[in-house]
């Protein structure tokens, strides 16, 4: 039953594309329009894997549509190639080689850059292709004469004819390829994406290699934009060149949003919208030249109101009423802790917790000292936030680092982990060097960080939050298992029940994490970090805005994960940290002020004047 | 190996071409680097600023006259724009923005669409720019001359006020922080509105100028726009003196190449982009960390 509903979707797609021709033909949809909406479902199903999963706005699809047709077509027309599905299959491979490009340029920037980046690239494929490639591909008059598709050999062989037959061959492939992408979105790969989505930093941070996942979507988009170029070819024997144009790319992004991003049938029913209002308007007298500018009208309305578009709005309603029970109970589960601070953490604080994470730490040589800082220094300007920090942190201790504020103690934190590259000197993790690897590098070597403010996926559920943590421990940096479902690693799921065991989050696997209460929260930012299965732990201010009982909780916690990992630990709760550490270091000012035992720098001179000193020296009692 | 005189002209039609993009950009950039808002309606409004002095000369014969007639046309386009829709997307994600401009851009061709039909249509010389100059041993047409020297004339008026007015340091000051500028007690919002306006009557006013050039058409500003976005990519997000560099080195590469074969024109272009995105990311005049 599970199962079924698990493919409620793919049916629902495979019905309507059943019956479409025949339920659809009275509202003014004729075979051939159907068979063109499906060939912009086709390049959205790509586009929505690109925008509406990754977040990545791309104004350049028309380049690979452009692509994939006519390479397709040029290939079959100049008599290169007989098969059209040889040719098809060239023409997309084609259209996914310059997507490797193009991308390997483009997702080095974000936001409004990417966008601009991947709208300038799409102009220059359009003037490859009108001015610099017209021996073969025409030009502006396009290549006319592209041959239809054959199934079969021989006597038996069925031309697959404009009409019906190309409409079932669209469907069966846009069919294919929205299974595909089904599969891609509920991959670790997809879920991974998602995250990037909502907080880049945090996946990098987990050690997961952002740049070349944002890539792969971008191929998986080139992919599928070149496929349905080249059917565009054979489905009008005739291939245009405005394939290539800005209109195009435009044209699929208002598909998208009017549809909805992120539910992958958006595209086919914002096409379907579109070229609709685009046949039929055009009928009404006096409408002819202003069905655009309704369209247009409607999609800025849409932009300001109803950004989740019509598939997004709907399901969006459709889960709001099946979940609003579930999403009722545990917001008032929040209020209840947050009204009368109770926790269940409180409870558990008393109890000794085993750590036992399933996932296999990294590898890493022997050795007393697991973490090195030499000579680390960061200027910004002329400022000095640290100036020539050492100290080393002993394995399987725990490691305070205190200081008055503006010591330079998160700067210092974040050179750790190489999130912030020191200006000179390195950081070695068991010898092994951080400094310069970047901060993904560094989570793949063994160490982690819980942030003083969370950075949590806040759209996605607990459970969804430790997932994307533990498969970069047991993935690697990156690996394109792009039809595996995400929940499918028995070892990731063990990692994540035992954390989930760990942070008394039993009960709130499922819940999104923006729901959870702000101690909760804490708890799951590190929770994150130690999804990992780091060798070392960095918590920047761990007890950060947390009530007496939740403090003592999180202590134990952490005593609980010292015997499994190195901690290093930043914290302004003096107590705390003389009640938890081994060893601290202070510094003052962006130098070291004392490194030693809790004893040593409890007794420490110019550590008292620098903590009291205001005080102590300059005014008597 | 193509002529003296050939390559000469062409290095000036690189200059009226890199003026205008510089122009064009200038707009651009102030509005994203002040405002942080990417306007996707800005090749829109560059058509929509060319079909303004096109209608207004049909009721004066001043091509002056039907120019200011046309700044105070784009003045009000500009600050109805942000009034009714922008300003409610500044808190909104940066696609959003995108998307919503896009569909600005959209409304606007499709308004001139309807009303001028798809037609290009001609916009005449002015009398004063009529004829041909001759340069040395080059002759060139004397519009176009005074073009550059027009434009060059505005880009210097922009520069002042960015540079030597207390508005133009509140903006500047909001390119670098615009949440700090809050904080001090200056009117962010009212800053805000002027830059649109600021950024809509520039570009309205390169299209203006360049109508008697190329042929006027509801959709003669989607190549210019993407020609911007890589002059800004060129010049460094949000940096005023990049646009203008970035604007010029675009035009004389366009124009340059071309002299030795056109079809490559364009693409060299595209292809200076990508080379600078692997060399500089930040591009010329822009600093790291920036988006």
């Amino acid at each position: 039953m599970r199962r079924a509903r698990t493919f409620l979707p793919e049916f629902a797609v495979l019905l309507t594309l059943i019956i479409a021709p025949t339920v659809l033909n009275p509202l003014g949809f004729s075979t051939d329009l159907l068979t063109r909406v499906l060939n912009w479902g086709l390049i959205g199903l790509g586009f929505d894997i690109l925008f509406g999963l990754s977040g990545l706005l791309s104004f350049g699809q028309a380049a690979f549509y452009g692509v994939g047709g006519f390479v397709t077509a040029y290939l079959l027309v100049s008599g290169t190639i007989g098969s059209v599905w040889l040719a098809l299959l060239i023409g997309t491979l084609a259209a996914g080689l310059f997507g490797l490009v193009v991308g390997w340029f483009a997702v080095r920037r974000v936001g409004i850059y990417f966008t601009m980046i991947t709208l300038a690239f799409g102009q220059m494929a359009y003037f490859i292709e009108n001015s610099l490639l017209t021996t073969y591909t025409g030009g502006e008059n396009g290549i006319a004469g592209v041959p239809v598709p054959v199934l079969g050999f021989g006597d038996h062989a069925i031309r697959v004819t404009a009409g019906l037959p190309m409409y079932v061959l669209f469907a069966v492939i846009f069919f294919v390829g929205y299974v595909l992408a089904r599969r891609i979105v509920r991959s670790p790969v997809g879920a991974i994406l998602i995250a990037i989505k909502q907080n880049t930093g945090r996946v990098a941070m987990l050690g997961h290699n952002v740049p070349a996942y944002k890539l792969t979507a971008f191929v998986v988009a080139a992919v599928y934009a070149g496929l349905a170029g080249g059917l565009l070819g054979s489905f009008q024997s005739y291939m245009p060149p405005d394939a290539f144009s800005i209109e195009t790319s435009g044209q699929l992004v208002v598909q998208t949003i009017v549809g909805g991003a992120g539910t992958l049938i958006g595209p086919l029913v914002g096409a379907t919208v579109w070229l609709w209002l685009r046949d039929n308007l055009q009928l009404i007298p006096g409408f002819a030249v202003l069905w655009k500018l309704v369209l247009g009208i409607a999609f800025i309305v849409l932009v300001i109101g109803l950004r989740r578009g019509i598939c997004g709005e709907i399901a969006h309603w459709w889960s709001d009423r099946r979940h609003q029970a579930e999403r009722r109970a545990d917001e008032a589960r929040t209020e209840a802790i947050e009204a009368h601070n109770i926790d269940a953490a409180d409870a558990a604080a008393a109890r000794r917790r085993d750590i036992r994470l399933p996932l296999a730490q990294p590898a890493t040589a022997d050795g007393d000292v697991a973490l090195e800082a030499q000579s680390l220094a960061r200027y910004y300007g002329g400022l000095k936030a640290v100036d020539g920090v050492s100290f080393n942190v002993r394995r399987g201790s725990i490691h305070a680092v205190i200081g008055p504020n503006g010591a330079g103690k998160s700067t210092l934190f974040k050179m750790l982990l190489d999130e912030v590259r020191p200006t000179s000197g390195e950081v070695l993790l068991f010898g092994e060097r951080i400094s310069g690897a970047g901060v993904s590098r560094a989570a793949q070597l063994g160490i982690a960080k819980s942030n003083q403010l969370n950075q949590l996926f806040l759209d996605l559920s607990v459970r969804k939050n430790l997932r994307i943590a533990a498969l970069a421990r047991s993935r690697g940096p990156l690996r394109l298992d792009l039809l595996r479902p995400a929940d499918s690693i028995p070892d990731v799921e063990a990692q994540i029940d035992s954390i989930l065991s760990l942070l008394d989050l039993v009960e709130r696997a499922e819940t999104p994490a923006h729901v959870l209460a702000y101690g909760e929260k804490r708890r799951l930012e590190i929770g994150m970090a130690l999804a990992t299965s780091p060798n070392v732990l960095l918590l920047d201010e761990p007890l950060a805005g947390m009530s007496p009982a939740e403090r003592a909780a999180t202590c134990a916690f952490i005593r609980d994960i010292a015997r499994v990992c190195t901690v290093v630990i930043v914290e302004h709760d003096l107590d705390a940290i003389f009640g938890l550490a081994e060893r601290i270091t202070v510094l003052y000012e962006g130098r070291l002020l004392a490194d030693g035992s809790a004893d040593e720098v409890r007794r420490n001179q110019a550590v008292q004047d620098a903590y009291l000193g205001g005080l102590h020296a300059h005014e008597p009692a | 190996m193509p002529s003296w005189p050939v390559l000469a002209s062409q290095a000036f039609n690189g200059l009226a071409l890199g003026t205008l993009l510089a122009l064009v950009s200038s707009g651009l950039t102030i509005i994203l680097g002040t405002l942080g808002v990417l306007n996707f309606a800005h090749g829109a409004l560059f058509a929509v600023g060319a079909y303004t002095i096109f209608v207004a000369l049909h009721y004066t014969s001043s091509f002056v006259l039907a120019i200011l007639i046309g700044c105070v046309v784009m003045l009000a386009v500009g600050v109805l724009l942000e009034r009714i829709i922008i300003r409610f997307f500044y808190d909104r994600p940066d696609e959003d923005q995108i998307l919503v401009t896009y569909g600005i851009g959209i409304v606007l061709v499709e308004c001139l669409r309807a009303s001028f039909g798809g037609n290009a249509q001609r916009v005449p010389v002015p009398s004063w720019g009529q004829g041909a100059t001759k340069l040395g041993f080059l002759i060139y047409p004397t519009y176009r001359l005074q073009l550059i020297a027009i434009v060059a004339g505005l880009l210097i008026g922009l520069y002042l006020v960015l540079y030597r007015t207390s508005m133009g340091l509140v903006v500047r000051a909001g390119i670098e922080n615009p949440g700090m500028v809050g904080i001090l007690g200056i009117n962010v919002r009212r800053a805000f509105l002027l830059v649109f306006a600021i950024g809509v009557v520039a570009v309205g006013l390169a299209g203006m100028l360049y109508a008697p050039v190329i042929a006027v058409s509801p959709d003669m500003g989607a190549n210019f726009m993407a020609q911007s976005f890589v002059v800004i990519v060129l010049g460094g997000l949000g940096s005023f003196p990049g646009a203008i560099v970035g604007g010029l080195i675009a035009g004389e590469i366009i124009s340059l190449t071309s002299a030795f074969n056109s079809s490559y024109s364009e693409v060299m272009l595209y292809a200076l982009m990508a080379l600078l995105l692997v060399l500089r990311p930040q591009g010329l005049f822009g600093t790291e960390g920036r988006a």
